[in-house]
């Protein structure tokens, strides 16, 4: 049985953000790209957590992730209500059909 | 200045007053304005009366007031340069300021009823105040400049008063004539006003004459003395009509008769015979030769194209430049005095003949309107005829002045002539040139004929047409009372006591020849010397000049009166010949075949030039400008702007490419932010 390692936690984190990541590049739902974002912050979240068991960081590593969940929180709050003014607006929350930036 | 001066002054200056007056104010006092014009020169008369009776037993020679116009601050050959000018007066002038003013004063008074109704009546008085004004300038002025300036308004003003009916085309015409054939003249007497300011640095007589007595001579050269004094006396060959530049003057008839008065016998023509006057001290042997030949061929040609002129302004013309002939001539030969007496005699009559002309033409003119007879020349001597009885004064008057002009004894012009006549004689006997006193008598002969044509035709026999005879009537007193006081100024008695020489009258007394101041070697006979030889000449001058004038006036008798000469039976036989004088000697073919002709044909080869070298020029510039231009052009429209279009459609090309990049989708931009990221990352690790 081997030990469970630093490395290990890093894999997993690696693996969740990429697939963070890859939900915001592909999914067109406004509301999955913002699912994605909550899978990238949670991989940063096993990050701290990891190196603050690992790496003598202690509460701070602990403190960071608890300060990220309140921030993803609060984002997912205003990105909601954003969400939902596209909606109002465009009648739509396909992430391909809001192009405005390329105007 | 003196109290004279101040009023000599006022002499010049009244008719020009009267000018200024007319000319702003008279279009409203249209009526008053030959009254005002005629009583200021009442007032210049008697000024000017007072001056001759004031100066001539005045012991001062001259009165003189002389100013520094300008003063250039610099000298040339030690002698300060500066231009001094004023007024004099010496007995010369205060004669002329007489002549001047009183025949200018009757005309104005001729013109009350000869002018009247006239469509400028109040520009005719304005000019002629302007024309006395010039006249007595250039008779008051003690130097060259402002004599030259005079000598243009003279010009100008007779151009002003020859033009006076414009609207015929040939007054304008003969205006132009009289304007340009003296500026020919001119032209000499500028040429030699620059030659004697060049030498001496100033323009006064005084200054110059002596100067040249104190051996300062023009270039060192006595031919250029004579050459200075013949190109001073072109100027008075223009305005005295001496030939060749005499054909002015027979033109110059289209102004109004009374203006032909003034023009022609006390102003204008007078004004070049004052000029030989006041240069004759300074003139050589050589030049009075010139100057005496000729007056002697003016005088000549004149008196032959007079015989066969019917215009009885022609023939008054062509006598008044003859006459002028004769008193160039006379000064010419050394008799001095002679020529101005002339001039002064001859003022007096011919105004008188012009006048008494003038009122035979207003007759004529009236008669022919009656009679409703518009094509008739009131001018001409053929159609007129029997005219004593209708008009007894302007007869008896003109008789005096024809007798006058024509030398016979008792008259002013029988003294004046003679005097000039004794002076050829005995200018021949110095000089050896008998050819002048010949050509002299012969006019005398010549003047006499061709007078008294004129006064038979118009004066005795019958009226032409005895219709129009009926309206015939004597002018109207004002016309008629200049012609009186001119009669009366034509007796001897007003010059001298004695009937036969005048020598010793009051004007040789006081009119004396100046000093000659020309050097010894160059200078003509002494005027001493040439005084005794004209007394002793004095008897047979006068016999013979009386025979001639009375042969001519026989022969004119016996032709025109008694009719036993016929005079068209003459002229048949010596037809090449009086063809040849009626045409005038063909001078005025001659000068437009020449002198006018090569002018247009200046002028043409100058306009042709003009069009084509000067204006291919420029256009050539201009073409040339406007082919860079299209150059420029094509090379700004193609070359720049196709740079900078190519810079533009550049950047829009790259735009064009890179905006595919921009999709607006956040997604993309994120896969191109996470690949930067992952190429830095691979880059730095």
């Amino acid at each position: 049985m081997t030990t469970i390692t630093l490395t290990h936690f890093l894999f997993i984190s690696a693996i969740l953000f990429s697939l963070g990541v890859y939900a915001v590049i592909t999914r067109r739902n406004a509301i999955m790209v913002l699912m994605g974002i909550e899978l990238i912050l949670n991989s940063a979240n096993i990050n701290f957590l990891a190196f603050s068991r690992y790496s003598g960081l202690n509460i701070e590593g602990q403190m960071a992730a608890i300060f990220v969940i309140i921030l993803a929180a609060a984002e997912a709050a205003i990105a909601l209500a954003i969400v939902l003014n596209i909606y109002k607006r465009f009648n739509t929350v396909n992430v391909d059909e809001i192009s405005l930036l390329k105007d | 200045m003196t109290t004279e001066l101040t009023i000599a002054l006022a002499i010049l200056l009244l008719p020009l007053v009267s000018f200024i007056l007319l000319i702003f104010t008279g279009k409203r006092y249209n009526e008053k304005s030959g009254l005002v014009g005629t009583a200021f020169l009442g007032a210049d008369l008697l000024l000017s009366l007072y001056i001759l009776f004031a100066k001539i037993p005045s012991e001062a020679k001259v009165w003189d007031f002389t100013f520094t116009w300008i003063d250039f601050h610099s000298f040339v050959n030690n002698v300060p340069l500066k231009l001094d000018i004023g007024i004099m007066v010496d007995n010369l002038t205060a004669v002329m300021l007489v002549v001047v003013t009183l025949i200018s004063f009757l005309v104005h008074l001729f013109s009350l009823a000869y002018m009247k109704g006239d469509i400028r009546y109040s520009r005719y008085y304005a000019n002629l105040g302007l024309f006395t004004f010039s006249m007595l300038g250039i008779v008051i002025t003690n130097n060259y400049l402002l004599m030259y300036v005079f000598w243009e308004l003279v010009g100008l003003s007779s151009y002003l008063l020859i033009g006076h009916w414009y609207e015929k085309k040939s007054a304008s015409d003969a205006a132009k004539k009289a304007f340009l054939v003296n500026r020919v003249g001119d032209l000499g007497f500028f040429i030699g006003i620059m030659i004697v300011w060049m030498q001496f640095s100033t323009l006064t007589f005084d200054g110059i004459f002596s100067s040249i007595q104190n051996g300062n001579i023009p270039f060192n050269s006595n031919t250029w003395l004579t050459a200075a004094g013949l190109l001073i006396f072109c100027g008075a060959v223009g305005k005295s009509a001496q030939f060749p530049l005499h054909v002015w003057l027979p033109d110059a008839m289209e102004g109004p008769t009374p203006v032909s008065a003034l023009i022609h016998a006390a102003t204008m023509v007078a004004a070049g015979v004052y000029l030989v006057a006041r240069t004759f001290p300074m003139l050589t042997a050589d030049a009075l030769l010139y100057i005496a030949y000729i007056g002697a061929i003016t005088a000549f040609i004149a008196a032959t194209i007079a015989i066969a002129q019917n215009d009885i302004k022609k023939i008054l013309a062509y006598s008044t430049i003859s006459q002028l002939g004769y008193m160039v001539m006379g000064l010419g030969v050394g008799a001095y005095t002679a020529g101005v007496f002339h001039l002064v005699t001859h003022a007096a009559f011919k105004a008188g003949l012009f006048l008494a002309s003038g009122s035979v033409i207003h007759a004529m003119h009236h008669a022919l309107h009656q009679v409703n007879d518009h094509h008739t020349d009131a001018q001409d001597i053929r159609s007129m005829g029997g005219l004593k009885n209708k008009m007894p004064v302007t007869f008896w008057t003109m008789m005096i002045f024809t007798l006058a002009i024509s030398g016979v004894p008792l008259t002013s012009g029988f003294l004046s002539k003679d005097e000039i006549l004794a002076g050829t004689l005995a200018f021949s006997k110095f000089s050896g040139h008998t050819i002048i006193p010949i050509i002299g008598f012969l006019v005398a002969g010549l003047t006499a004929f061709y007078m008294f044509r004129m006064m038979i035709v118009v004066f005795f026999g019958d009226h032409v047409d005895r219709n129009r005879a009926d309206h015939l009537h004597e002018s109207p007193r004002v016309m008629t009372v200049p012609l009186i006081i001119l009669a009366a100024l034509s007796f001897f008695a007003f010059y001298s006591f004695n009937p036969i020489s005048a020598s010793h009258g009051w004007f040789f007394e006081n009119v004396t020849t100046p000093t000659v101041v020309v050097p010894e070697s160059v200078s003509a006979t002494s005027t001493e010397e040439f005084v005794e030889e004209v007394h002793h000449q004095h008897t047979l001058a006068m016999i013979l000049s009386v025979s001639v004038a009375g042969l001519g006036i026989l022969i004119a008798f016996a032709t025109y009166y008694w009719k036993k000469i016929s005079a068209d039976a003459v002229a048949d036989a010596l037809k090449p010949l009086y063809n040849f004088f009626s045409r005038k000697w063909y001078f005025d073919e001659l000068y437009d075949a020449t002198v006018v002709a090569a002018t247009i044909g200046v002028a043409r080869l100058l306009a042709w030039f003009d069009s084509v070298i000067i204006d291919g020029i420029v256009n050539g510039a201009a073409s040339v400008t406007r082919l860079g231009s299209v150059i420029s052009g094509k090379f700004d429209s193609i070359v720049v702007d196709g740079m900078v279009n190519f810079t533009a459609y550049s950047a829009g090309f790259f735009g064009m490419l890179l905006r595919t990049i921009q999709t607006g989708k956040l997604q993309t931009y994120i896969v191109f932010a996470l690949i930067g990221l992952m190429v830095l990352l691979a880059l730095y690790i």
